[in-house]
């Protein structure tokens, strides 16, 4: 179909152009110079007119228009780079902000522990001193105590002795006579009694 | 008239008859449409250079897009000497591609499948490229011709051949976008005159071909128009960056 079709234009064609030569002397129009200068003619004017308003006009805005919206863009583009290393910075300036204040809070906890574990140590050695003090006075004490203590006791012995005596005898003794036998006793027997 | 696939590349007079001399300038249908295309170019330029919005809306957007699409075609195959010409390959590329497009509303004339006004655009694309080629290098420009590596027994033939391929491209470049378009303009007419022709009952099959034709010719057009501009851009290359 297509075919038959084809060819039947062909065939149709030399048929109409049978009659274009008929018609013309020249069949096709295009070759007919009968308006060549004038085709001409207003060739070179309206491609002239197009080009120099093309080229003076419109083209060079166009190319502005274009270069403006570029540079906008790459500027818009720079100053978001801006703003982001910006922002960087800020955060990592808030980060050391954050771990100074941290060790700050370290430090000054450490500081008043180590104040307190200070107080505390002097506390206990002034109570210690104290303590001390006081045991080396009691101990001072017993020994002023233990020492007096013969004494005063050699002086009962005496005393109990010489009374004891008098009620048995009847007669007065010489106290002097009688300490020296209690001496010689409480040398005697100063270990048996007293410990070292 | 509608019958005769080529009478829509007639070219007619609109309003009196103008003559400088013994030239005829009339003002006749193709400049109507030369100058409705341009008119559209700079119309919907001016407006998407107007304003300039940091978040651009369709029009800005489109004006933006062509921009940066035919910077980077010429960047990509002239590379950066060729930025003062930027200018007239642009223009260059939007006037081939809206002729190509306003070619393809219906009971429009088409300038592009002139092959007066592509030779025209070839023939000065040809002449200026030669002239800057002879600016930059002197007459060091002719050693485009004498390709580096080959023996020397076949050089004066490739040089001839080198020249031959050099001359041809003014013909070439408009020979090629004007016999597309014409091409696919009676193409597209035939279809359509299948379509009265075989009436209610056979004229779906040519009306779905015209359809998928004109999505193709819509293609074509821009196509032609691309590479119209980059093979501009590639002439434009040797003359810049001359390498052999």
């Amino acid at each position: 179909m297509i075919k038959k079709i084809f060819f039947q234009s062909i065939f149709f064609n030399f048929f109409f152009l049978r009659e274009v030569f008929a018609a013309e002397s020249g069949g096709m129009p295009q070759l007919n110079p009968e308006f060549w200068v004038s085709q001409i003619f207003w060739l070179i004017i309206t491609f002239g007119i197009l080009y120099i308003v093309l080229s003076k006009f419109i083209l060079p805005k166009i190319s502005s228009n274009l270069e403006l919206r570029k540079s906008q863009i790459q500027e818009n583009i720079e100053t978001a780079e801006k703003q982001r290393e910006i922002s960087e910075i800020k955060l990592k300036e808030y980060d050391e902000i954050i771990l100074k204040s941290k060790l700050e809070a370290k430090n000054i906890f450490k500081n008043a522990r180590e104040k307190v574990i200070k107080e505390i140590n002097l506390k206990k050695e002034t109570l210690d001193k104290q303590i001390d003090e006081e045991i080396s006075n009691a101990e001072e004490e017993i020994k002023t105590l233990k020492r007096d203590a013969t004494d005063k006791i050699n002086k009962i012995a005496i005393e109990t002795s010489s009374d004891l005596l008098k009620k048995l005898i009847g007669t007065e003794i010489n106290n002097s006579s009688i300490s020296a036998i209690v001496d010689d006793l409480w040398k005697k027997n100063k270990d048996k009694y007293y410990g070292s | 008239m509608a019958a005769n696939p080529m009478t829509q590349f007639e070219v007619y007079r609109i309003g009196p008859e103008i003559k400088i001399g013994t030239f005829d300038i009339s003002f006749t249908n193709a400049s109507l449409f030369m100058i409705v295309s341009s008119f559209a170019i700079l119309f919907i330029f001016n407006l998407g250079s107007k304003k300039n919005s940091m978040i651009p809306n369709k029009i800005q957007l489109l004006a933006e897009l062509s921009y940066s699409f035919v910077a980077k075609m010429i960047s990509d195959t002239a590379g950066s000497k060729a930025r003062p010409y930027f200018a007239f390959i642009f223009s260059l590329f939007m006037f081939v591609l809206f002729c190509n497009m306003f070619g393809m509303i219906p009971y429009t004339f088409t300038v592009t499948s002139h092959i007066i006004v592509t030779f025209m655009l070839a023939a000065f694309i040809f002449i200026g490229v030669t002239i800057i080629g002879f600016i930059k290098h002197g007459f060091g420009y002719l050693k485009l011709f004498v390709p580096s590596g080959v023996p020397i027994i076949l050089l004066p033939l490739i040089v001839v051949i080198e020249i031959i391929s050099y001359l041809s491209r003014p013909i070439s470049l408009s020979v090629r976008l004007f016999a597309n378009m014409m091409a696919g303009h009676t193409m597209m007419k035939v279809f359509g005159g299948f379509v009265v022709s075989l009436g209610i009952v056979g004229g779906w099959l040519p009306l779905s071909f015209s359809v998928a034709l004109t999505g193709l010719e819509i293609l074509v057009a821009f196509l032609q128009a691309y590479v119209f501009a980059i093979l501009t851009c590639i002439y434009l290359n040797d003359a810049l960056n001359l390498h052999h």
